[in-house]
């Protein structure tokens, strides 16, 4: 690591070097910073029968008084909205409870995957690792639709369950939040495994025999060297996750039904069914305020894992 | 290790990987199936491939989305390259934190506030929609996906090369060209297919900035998906699936050989000095 701090010398650097920074730098800024600034701008306007649905729409023909009569018209009515109609506070409290409860279901199905794909033999843990990524490359909007066909009343596990005679009536699973559990812990499942896995198979085996050597249980071992040392991948794949679920879309309105509440679910609806762009920004800023704590903690960990490197 | 420790993880492994493959196998299968219900096998069939040929819209919307993904992954790559490099080798500068934030941000965010945001900026501009806005949308949100898998790369490469390149009077553009970039290709090919295939996978952000025209794949198969399962469906999820499938074994398995290659080079060449 030393050479890379290393900084070459002045003469060395050629005079375009700034463009190598300036040119992502001014992408992010124009198509990730600064349409943060337009949807406060807009969550704060009124709705309009006009295109765009929204005004004012700062039109700069009138002049600078014209800006100013604009800028008079901004409201926070939007947000007064959001606070009083308690179907919208509501949906945000259920993103939250939906993702942090898929957040630990994950975190428990990953981990013994992940702790048995660090534990099996050297030559075979790159193919597996392969085997975890692979459904991760392919369509998400597939992976979820193939558990419409599973879950249905009229899907295979219902036909396989009543064929074994487990039950004699199709349970409803689809249009219920058991359907939205399966399908987040299935579409984020890899997300969780592969931080994890890079925390286990790095980890000193030496040290259990240790424990064992000095009379200590496998189990109390697990709990008192194991599961803290894998705390950074804990923690990385928990924000992963943890972040766009609560936002998630896709999967509430596929495998949901009418009762499944998610934030995600209602800013669309807001944008696109009721056409009201005002609310469905005040929606994104809010649930933006929500996730920046999440979202800062995430980047301090990312920056500390790769310093640690 | 002990035995009763082993046999807990081979289950916990076998028992996990059925979980992730059962869902795409059972939709491969019945991609196949003769009948129109997904319950009943009606026996094996390659009709619903036959269909789908004949459905142009649906054809229309797939060259429509590969067109996309190969313009945005490739835009993202360039750009992603040049982040990861920023990040790796600059060291610290004025606005570096913001910058950071910038690449990891877009990691996590939920789909529908990046497409919201995009969708009121390009109103704001007062851009016409379509294929173009789609790729704008996209080239933001992968070439963060692609500095991140480059710059891992970055870390892990021995900056002696670049300094005695350097050194010997090459000048800089030339030795990135020469010494860095076939050093961090395996990482700038791994993130163009991630951007690739995250550009071809995209519902949320391709809804709101697209127009009149620009139906995506994931859009046509979304809005048919509401209207319940379709072998049709099945069909082309599993060409989707066969192309990426194959797509990333052809990559892993190319990334293997190089990266023995190169440490045989690297051997010889610390043998021979």
């Amino acid at each position: 690591m030393a050479a890379t701090d290393t900084v070459s010398p002045p003469a060395k650097r050629s005079g375009m070097r700034w463009l190598v920074v300036a040119i992502p730098f001014a992408w992010l800024l124009i198509f990730f910073l600064i349409p943060f600034f337009n949807v406060f701008k807009i969550s704060l306007s009124t709705r309009a029968r006009a295109l765009p649905p929204y005004k004012p729409v700062f039109d700069l023909s009138e002049g600078l008084s014209g800006l100013w009569s604009q800028i008079q018209q901004l409201s926070p009515a939007t947000y007064l909205q959001l606070v009083s109609d308690s179907k919208y506070w509501q949906a945000y409290l259920s993103s939250l409870q939906i993702a942090l409860i898929s957040t630990v279901l994950i975190l428990v199905v990953a981990y013994p995957i992940a702790y048995g794909m660090a534990r099996t033999r050297a030559e075979w843990r790159g193919a597996l690792v392969m085997l975890v990524i692979l459904p991760f490359w392919t369509s998400f909007l597939i992976r979820v639709y193939a558990w419409i066909g599973i879950l249905g009343n009229e899907g295979l596990l219902n036909g396989f369950l009543l064929w074994t005679g487990v039950i004699d009536r199709p349970l409803t699973i689809l249009t219920t939040n058991w359907a939205v559990y399966i399908g987040i812990v299935y579409s984020y499942l890899p997300f969780m495994i592969l931080p994890l896995y890079a925390t286990l198979e790095k980890m000193d085996d030496t040290l259990l025999e240790a424990a064992a050597d000095l009379g200590c249980p496998p189990i109390q071992a697990f709990w008192k060297i194991t599961f803290p040392l894998s705390l950074p991948g804990v923690i990385a794949g928990c924000f992963l996750v943890f972040i766009p679920i609560t936002g998630e879309f896709v999967i509430p309105e596929l495998l949901g039904g009418s009762g499944t509440m998610m934030i995600g679910k209602t800013l669309w609806y807001e944008f696109f069914n009721n056409r009201n762009w005002p609310l469905a920004s005040a929606v994104a800023v809010v649930l933006l305020l929500i996730l920046v704590v999440p979202i800062v903690l995430f980047q301090n960990v990312l920056q500390a894992n790769e310093a640690k490197k | 290790m002990r035995k009763g420790q082993s046999w807990f993880n081979t289950t916990s492994v076998a028992l996990g990987f059925a979980f992730l493959y059962a869902p795409i196998i059972i939709l491969v299968m019945y991609s196949f199936n003769d009948s129109k219900l997904v319950t009943v096998w009606g026996g094996f069939s390659t009709r619903w491939y036959f269909e789908l040929l004949q459905d142009q819209a649906m054809l229309d919307a797939a060259w429509i989305t590969l067109r996309l993904a190969f313009v945005s992954a490739t835009v993202a790559t360039l750009l992603g390259t040049l982040a990861a490099i920023t990040l790796v080798r600059f060291g610290r500068f004025l606005g570096r934190s913001v910058f950071s934030g910038m690449i990891y941000a877009p990691l996590v965010m939920p789909d529908v506030i990046t497409g919201l945001s995009l969708l009121l900026l390009f109103v704001a501009l007062g851009v016409d929609r379509g294929f173009w806005t789609v790729t704008l949308a996209h080239v933001t949100l992968t070439m963060c996906f692609v500095a991140i898998v480059v710059q891992s790369r970055l870390v892990a490469f021995d900056r002696n090369l670049e300094e005695a390149a350097l050194d010997l009077g090459c000048p800089p553009f030339k030795t990135f060209l020469v010494i860095t970039l076939p050093l961090i290709l395996p990482g700038v090919i791994a993130g163009w297919m991630l951007a690739f295939t995250l550009s071809l996978d995209d519902l949320v952000i391709a809804s709101f900035t697209t127009g009149p025209g620009a139906t995506t794949l994931p859009m046509k198969i979304f809005s048919q998906v509401k209207f319940g399962v379709t072998p049709e469906i099945n069909a082309i999820s599993t060409i989707l699936i066969a192309i990426v499938a194959t797509g990333v074994l052809i990559a892993s398995l190319v990334g293997k050989r190089r990266e023995v290659e190169r440490q045989k080079a690297e051997r010889l060449a610390l043998r021979g000095g």
